[in-house]
């Protein structure tokens, strides 16, 4: 069983059909690229996957193995499938979907630290009487909130400016910043709009290196979109095409590249030197 | 607990060398009674300021309607009071005040924190209008005419001991997890939602709180002041404990108490000008915006300046 | 009957009232996305005006109107040019916080003035009064209800058939296309707030004969009920605010008529959460979705 599962999921803004009847699927552990020309419905079928946008209709399921013991002491693994549409995004986010922004949207005026730190809120062990009274239970809680936040940082070579704030980072590392705050949330399924926008080749492959990385550190399924084809056809396993909302395409970075509709939908853009 | 770092001790010891300091002006009559209801503003606009800063300065939902819940706090507990006239009356007249703005503060909390910045504000100019407007009808508050010879029990005790635990329970709250989770609505409420953080639930918590402080401040002014109407709490009471929000720079706590402090003593030396003073504020407000618009402080607090010398330190 | 009628002709003179108000409120908002909140005193002042057109240079109703029309019409680009303009930039709250610095300064600029007190409008107009079918309607309301009219008319005029107008459609839509297209913004925000605030004056000198009284606090409550009737119409939009002028001040009369005058403001601001939370775009508004 795929760990996503998307089943027609259509979204129209009045008249305007931004994504129309997609249907796709996400196997575990799986690197998916999502790629269209400029206008397609790529950010719009993320922001439906992640709760911004409501679905107008179709379903988008998350299916999550869950180890349970039974009356024996048997250890059995139970698919648990949870409807992602139509909720809230803190909710999508609690169900284990994190995301990064096209138009990187950190908490710019706040620290690289708190940046994280309020990713990692939803899965904090204290309550409100802790928080107003600073009782033990909260300090302790806040090591382990910043160790394992530089432990995160540190991933992205950013633990020595984690006072620093957001905004005074270079574009670079904003970027990864986000990705480390995406991080934050133990996600299941990563999320990133266009992770290499705006950088050079060298940044690029660096980016490559570290999105592979973390896919095996985290244990992660990471679904893409991106513009810079020399990334999506290097590390995407599975590659899905997006086009005035509908999917044209799907398959392997190499079916993808001699797919004709993909090249029409792509003409006089850069899929052929690839 | 932790209590005793280098840190908490020294604030103690600050705190108690400032009390003893102002209650013994007073006993030997150098503070005079006139010069008393100047502390006792301070302390009240503290309570105010802080509260509101944590709505409108670090939560960033601008409120103008601080005072309907000063209101709130004040009539309930001056009703309190003049039946049980004793200090456990007065304190349990301070919760229950408190407690009830707390939950008007909750109910218009959520319907209204769905808007945005200038439709919020309108929205809570509004609420706490209506608010006045009830005051004004009401029977057991007295209309127009208002509550007089309220008991009085607030002192400069009272009213330190209130603003300290106003000032360190919500710096507490915005250093925890729950405020940086208020903090980053006011930096991108979009992003803060892709986190994880349920933006209602902790919109409604930073009004609730703030909603149950300004009862505080509003309990303690009923008892001080020995006398309520409902004017006294309308449109330009919120808009003085915003100014004094904006002047302190909103999101910094520190801030608010600064400037409490500068604008009651504003207050007290122009005491006879009411227009000239009307006028400064005006100016400043406006000059504020223009040059200053993150206010004295922007969103530093005190120890973030000892924080910037420690860091140079290390270079040298 | 007869008394709904009274009421609704007694609602549709302080109708007028707001919607003149109200308009200068949404096209500010329309063009720079500002609540004005010196609005309802640049209408004070415009009332101020007209009391000393007719009390001290002895001037009619109209040469006053005119008048207080005029220099509210540079009080509204003064106050534009040297508290807003600097803050084009800044965030949406330190501008709404500069407007109700920009209020009190007027409040109390005027207050140190003239004086706090209540002065009583001279009455210029003609007692005659008319009488349909029991319901009456007296000289005051007949100028309020023709003058709004006339000003409404010249208002639809200048935005849609001349170039002003034009360009302040432009830039309320998008102010950087606007630029690019060769139109000045800064000179079309200025004419914005010039129209706005002469309105207001008229307003202000209108309200003076109705109610005979004005103080310099007199702005705060209308200023306030006339944003209810912006937003209620669908802030941005020019029709909507008469609609929603009409529409608070009917509703206010008949509260008042009806029901008990105490509440009265208290249900135009109830009114006014509800249609922000049922309806925030009002009646004739656009909704605007930020981009993720």
């Amino acid at each position: 069983m795929p760990l996503l599962s998307v089943e027609k999921l259509t979204k129209s803004f009045g008249g305007l059909t931004a994504v129309s009847s997609v249907t796709m699927h996400i196997d575990k552990g799986e690197l998916v690229g999502l790629i269209g020309p400029n206008g397609a419905g790529k950010t719009t079928l993320f922001n439906l996957l992640t709760g911004v946008y409501e679905p107008t209709s179709g379903s988008i399921k998350l299916h999550l193995p869950q180890e349970e013991q039974d009356k024996d002491g048997k250890v059995k693994t139970k698919v648990i499938t949870k409807e992602l549409g139509g909720l809230k995004p803190y909710n999508v986010t609690k169900a284990g979907l994190a995301r990064t922004f096209q138009n990187i949207r950190l908490f710019k005026d706040l620290t690289v630290l708190d940046n994280v730190r309020i990713a990692m809120h939803q899965n904090i062990r204290y309550r409100l009487p802790s928080a107003f009274l600073h009782l033990n239970k909260f300090h302790n809680e806040e090591d382990r909130l910043v160790e394992e936040a530089e432990k995160l940082l540190d991933i992205f070579k950013l633990s020595h400016k984690k006072e620093e704030l957001a905004k005074n980072l270079p574009y670079g590392e904003q970027r990864h910043l986000e990705i480390a705050r995406a991080l934050a949330t133990k996600p299941v399924i990563l999320l990133l709009d266009e992770p290499a926008a705006g950088m050079n080749p060298n940044e690029t492959a660096e980016l490559t290196e570290t999105i592979e990385w973390i896919r095996k550190e985290f244990d992660l399924t990471i679904l893409l979109i991106e513009h810079d084809m020399s990334l999506v056809m290097k590390i995407c396993e599975r590659i899905y095409v997006l086009d005035y909302g509908m999917l044209i395409a799907s398959g392997k970075p190499a079916e993808i590249r001699t797919n004709k509709r993909v090249i029409e939908a792509y003409l006089g853009e850069e899929v052929s030197n690839a | 607990m932790r209590a005793l770092t280098k840190k908490n001790i020294l604030i103690f010891v600050g705190i108690l060398l400032t009390f003893a300091i102002v209650q013994g002006l007073i006993s030997v009559g150098i503070i005079s009674s006139f010069h008393e209801i100047t502390i006792a503003l301070i302390c009240i606009n503290i309570i105010m300021a802080v509260s509101l800063n944590l709505i409108t300065g670090f939560t960033g939902q601008f409120s103008l309607g601080h005072a309907g819940f000063m209101s709130i706090g004040a009539y309930v507990c001056a009703l309190i009071i003049m039946r049980y006239d004793s200090t456990a009356g007065f304190l349990m007249g301070i919760l229950a005040g408190a407690l009830v703005a707390t939950i008007v503060g909750i109910l218009i909390g959520i319907p209204t924190l769905r808007l945005k910045g200038d439709y919020l504000a309108i929205a809570t100019l509004g609420m706490a209008e209506i608010i006045r407007v009830v005051f004004l009808n009401l029977e057991i508050t007295n209309g127009a005419a208002g509550l007089s010879g309220i008991p009085r029990h607030a002192n400069w005790f009272w009213l330190f001991f209130f603003a300290v635990i106003t000032v360190l329970t919500i710096n507490n709250f915005i250093r925890s997890s729950h405020g940086r989770a208020c903090i980053s609505i006011r930096e991108d409420e979009i992003a803060a939602e892709s986190m994880g953080i349920n933006t209602t639930k902790y919109k409604v918590m930073a009004f609730a709180i703030g909603a149950f402080f300004a009862g505080v401040g509003g309990a303690l002014y009923a008892s001080y002041f020995y006398f309520l109407k409902p004017n006294i709490f309308g449109f330009m009471k919120s808009i003085d404990i915003l100014v004094i929000v904006v002047l302190g720079g909103l999101g910094s706590v520190t801030g608010s108490v600064v400037a409490a402090i500068l604008l009651a003593l504003l207050t007290t030396f122009l005491q006879a000008f009411t227009e000239i003073r009307m006028i400064l504020y005006a100016l400043l407000l406006v000059v504020i915006m223009i040059f200053r618009p993150q206010g004295l402080f922007g969103t530093k607090e005190i120890n973030d300046f000892f924080k910037f010398r420690k860091k140079h330190e290390r270079i040298e | 009957m007869e008394q709904f009628l009274q009421q609704v002709v007694n609602g549709i003179s302080l109708g007028s009232i707001y919607a003149l108000i109200a308009l200068g409120y949404t096209m500010v908002y329309g063009i720079i996305k500002l609540i004005n909140f010196a609005h309802g005193d640049v209408y004070m002042i415009g009332a101020y005006i007209g009391f000393a057109a007719i009390t001290y240079a002895k001037l009619g109703f109209f040469p006053a109107l005119l008048i207080s029309m005029i220099l509210c019409a540079i009080l509204g680009v003064v106050i534009e040019r040297i508290a807003y303009k600097p803050l084009r930039n800044s965030t949406r709250i330190a501008v709404l916080i500069t407007a109700i610095g920009v209020s009190l300064f007027l409040e109390y600029v005027m207050m140190f003035f003239v004086g706090a007190e209540v002065r009583s409008y001279p009455n210029v107009l003609s007692n005659y009064t008319l009488h349909l079918h029991g319901v009456v309607i007296n000289m005051q309301q007949i100028y309020i209800i023709v003058t709004a009219i006339a000003l409404m008319v010249l208002l639809q005029f200048i935005v849609h058939k001349t170039k002003t107008g034009k360009a302040m459609r432009a830039v309320s839509i998008d102010q950087d296309a606007a630029q690019l297209m060769g139109i000045n913004a800064d000179s079309t925000i200025s004419y914005t707030f010039a129209i706005g605030s002469a309105f207001a004056g008229a307003a202000g000198v209108l309200v003076g004969i109705y109610y005979n009284s004005i103080d310099p606090l007199m702005g705060i409550m209308p200023g306030l009920k006339a944003f209810v009737a912006a937003v209620f119409g669908g802030i941005g939009s020019i029709p909507g605010a008469m609609i929603g002028g009409l529409g608070i001040g009917i509703m206010e009369t008949l509260v008042s008529g009806y029901g008990n005058s105490m509440y009265r403001d208290a249900f135009v601001f109830l009114f006014l959460i509800l249609i922000l939370i049922l309806k925030p775009t009002g009646l004739m508004g656009k909704n605007i979705r930020e981009k993720v």
